[in-house]
């Protein structure tokens, strides 16, 4: 046994030294620019699938060769990612993205040992106060995307209302969340608040996985919600285990990321997504330039970061279609505010002053005012969500 | 054929034990097998993509050796790798199925890490990072100790045991980073990343240098006790009869206690080189399997520490691969996961052909 692996690794080792050799160690190839992608998951994953989707998207759109594009997937959030951040430099990236939260201390790392090369992290919330000149964060108003989702919701909710399925305080949301987390929060309440321009009467029930991926425990969740009496189905968590349940249980499902109509053909009424190509192509096409670009950026449903996915007519109430372009036009018009203090109550009373923890110097401390006139100034002090607020009345958890 | 029927029959295949198998034929079943494994690797590989299945091969060896970084990153994952592996075989060796080194190597990541946000930059960093080994290894230790205190007194079932603390282990670290980080996102982040205070420092230019070296110094040391020491041989007979043990007048419980301590010993050592040495922060994640990979680990090479330098790399050298395919010819983790799965099925599978013969009904017969 050991002879036998000693002769193998020896074989493997020579091996190895050729390849060294071989390989003029790929630094800065002067036919183009080099990306690297740095995923937390594969393409299994809703969450990572919509970056590696949108990343492919812009390598088409952009005519970059397959080896200018390096996608590393299954790289978790320690150690791993700055070594891939590193190999990515290695291998002549001169721009390197990465998708998950938890990667961002080693991304700032690597940002600050290769200065050279771009760093793009996001969904991190770091960028402001590390003030390190190659290291960007990046995110999108998600929840005005969530909010046109929650409309399609309350559509249809009100629909079960006038069919008389059930009496319009039956009209209980249950949302699967990841964590108890800014992110999660945010994107809840703004679902919520969507449903509920619509359906009054509605209100939400939250549990959470505690993991961003599980499939099993995200339809155990599904199941538990649609049993204690909820009668659609939201998630922010990544795999298919939400919609595949509510298919099961023939319970109409608002989902994330991904159009899920294959997964649920019978239930899953549309998703919100935040389209990644449109970050992907301004940074890329910045460092192509030699231009310098926004250390956090934010997209939005205007400039099309943020996306409604294809509606599913087989479940959305009729007129649902119509409705959404109808407010998705308040939207970008500024007209309607998803976060207007005068659509909730938190306690019992609007907010007029609520101090988030924008400034994130590691201390967990609030200090930023961010009521302002007369909305939550949701992504507009700094591109990754701070609304935390739990929970806002008719919002509960299970 | 007809006469054959009024005999007793005879089965078509019958297997008998090998006693005295030459080495140089035991070699030949595993380099058969090697090759076997390889074949049937490229046969995949054909028929599910459109690859050259010696391009894939070859994309592996360098995901490992294709630059210094690379080189040190799989020396520093198979060191790793190599602790836990050492951890578990004194255990194995005296037949103490210990499954939880996932859990001890997470309580010493745990109590490193604690350390570390605790002390922020309060301490000296030589002063914490003793700190920090001492609270690790202590940890470990009492992971370890107790399965094996219920086993030497109670004879609770100690496969069970340690792999419920597992999941004791698990929540733990989920709940201090709760506790740590209240926005609620569960990601601990690095650790006085400004400071570095805690952290291993770099030995010979290398991040991972200490690491290593602290994991070489341990297979020698660990092959030492293993094979010169009176503990050592104890281990081993209690191991191949606890009865033997204790005629001879071994105290088994003594034995199984120490056993679990230097086990959970140096599961808590992986941890805290985890932490100071390698990621400056905690994760559910940390032990990443680690803990049940090393029982493979220590299993292929029977328990030998030399060996298990080059089992714990071979696995290393798989995972790199998987990845570097991955990201160069765009091919999922789940096909180099298919290949890993063969190799190993084959490489499991030789164990038997070499302590095993199949004698087939002999041909004579079967022309009558």
């Amino acid at each position: 046994m050991k002879k036998i692996f000693a002769l193998v690794l020896a074989v493997v080792m020579l091996l190895g030294l050729a390849a060294c050799g071989s390989k003029s160690s790929g630094k800065k190839a002067e036919d183009g620019i080099k990306v690297g992608l740095i995923c937390l998951h594969d393409e299994n994953s809703t969450y990572d699938n919509n970056f590696i989707q949108a990343l492919k998207q812009v390598q088409e759109e952009l005519g970059l060769k397959d080896d200018q594009v390096l996608i590393k997937t299954n790289i978790d959030e320690s150690d791993a990612c700055y070594n891939a951040a590193a190999e990515l430099v290695d291998a002549g990236c001169d721009i390197i993205f990465a998708d998950s939260f938890g990667h961002e201390s080693f991304m700032i790392q690597a940002a600050k040992e290769f200065p050279d090369v771009q760093f793009c992290h996001a969904t991190g919330t770091k960028s402001l106060t590390e003030g390190v000149k190659n290291y960007h964060n990046a995110f999108a108003s998600i929840y005005e995307g969530r909010y046109l989702a929650g409309v399609a919701a309350g559509m249809k909710l009100n629909e079960m209302i006038e069919k008389g399925t059930i009496k319009p305080e039956e009209a209980v949301i249950g949302y699967v969340g990841a964590f108890n987390y800014a992110e999660v929060v945010s994107g809840m309440t703004s679902f919520f608040l969507g449903a509920r321009s619509i359906c009054p009467s509605a209100t939400m029930k939250v549990t959470y996985t505690n993991s961003w991926f599980d499939i099993a425990k995200e339809k155990e969740s599904a199941l538990n919600l649609i049993n204690s009496g909820c009668v659609l189905i939201s998630q922010h968590a990544d795999s298919e285990g939400a919609p595949k349940a509510c298919e099961e249980k023939g319970v109409p499902n608002v989902a994330y990321n991904i159009s899920t109509i294959s997964m649920g053909p019978n239930t899953a009424l549309i998703s919100s997504k935040i389209d990644w190509s449109v970050y992907f192509k301004l940074a890329i096409t910045a460092v192509q330039d030699g231009k310098e670009f926004d250390t956090d950026f934010c997209g939005s449903l205007k400039d099309g970061a943020v996306k409604l996915t294809e509606l599913n007519d087989k479940v959305a109430a009729a007129g649902t279609k119509e409705k959404l372009e109808e407010v998705q036009a308040k939207l970008e018009s500024g007209e309607l505010k998803v976060f207007d203090t005068k659509t909730f109550t938190y306690k019992g009373a609007e907010l007029t002053e609520y101090l988030a923890d924008v400034i994130d110097e590691g201390d967990f401390k609030p200090e930023t005012n961010v009521i302002e006139n007369g909305e939550f100034a949701e992504s507009q002090k700094r591109s990754a969500p701070y609304f935390d607020i739990k929970y806002i009345d008719g919002v509960s958890d299970l | 054929m007809t006469n054959n029927e009024k005999h007793i029959k005879e089965p078509f295949m019958h297997i008998t034990k090998r006693t005295d198998i030459k080495p140089y034929i035991a070699w030949l079943i595993r380099l058969i097998a090697i090759v076997a494994a390889l074949i049937v690797s490229a046969l995949v590989i054909v028929s599910i993509t459109d690859y050259n299945p010696f391009e894939v091969y070859l994309k592996m060896i360098e995901g490992n050796f294709g630059s210094e970084r690379k080189f040190f990153i799989m020396l520093q994952n198979t060191a790793m790798l190599l602790c836990v592996s050492l951890a578990v075989t004194p255990a194995f060796k005296m037949k103490f199925w210990n499954l939880g080194a996932e859990g001890q190597v997470l309580v010493g990541g745990l109590a490193s890490a604690a350390c570390m946000f605790y002390a922020k930059d309060s301490l000296p960093s030589w002063l914490l990072i003793l700190i920090m080994l001492f609270a690790s290894v202590l940890s470990g230790i009492i992971w370890g100790v107790l399965p094996a205190v219920f086993k030497a007194v109670w004879r609770t079932n100690e496969s069970l045991f340690t792999l419920m603390m597992n999941y004791v282990a698990i929540q733990l670290v989920s709940f201090f980073i709760m506790v740590w980080v209240p926005n609620g996102s569960s990601v601990m982040g690095v650790i006085n990343q400004k400071s570095e205070n805690g952290w291993l420092p770099p030995v010979f230019g290398q991040k991972y240098g200490l690491n290593i070296l602290i994991v070489a110094i341990l297979t020698v040391v660990m092959y030492i006790y293993l094979h010169y020491s009176k503990q050592g041989y104890e281990i081993s007979v209690v191991g191949e009869s606890e009865n033997t043990a204790r005629y001879v007048g071994i105290n088994v419980k003594k034995v199984i206690i120490r056993t679990m301590v230097i086990s959970g010993a140096i599961c808590g050592l992986t941890g805290f080189l985890l932490v100071s040495g390698t990621n400056h922060t905690v994760s559910k994640e940390l032990a990443g399997g680690m803990g049940f990979t090393a029982i493979m680990v220590s299993w292929l090479a029977k328990f030998e520490p030399i060996m298990m330098i080059f089992t714990s790399m071979f696995i290393v050298f798989l995972q790199k691969g998987a990845g570097e395919i991955a990201m160069t010819l765009g091919l999922n983790e789940s096909v180099s996961d298919i290949l890993t799965g063969i190799l190993i099925f084959f490489i499991i599978g030789s164990e038997f052909f070499i302590n095993y013969k199949i004698n087939f009904r002999s041909a004579q017969k079967e022309a009558e």
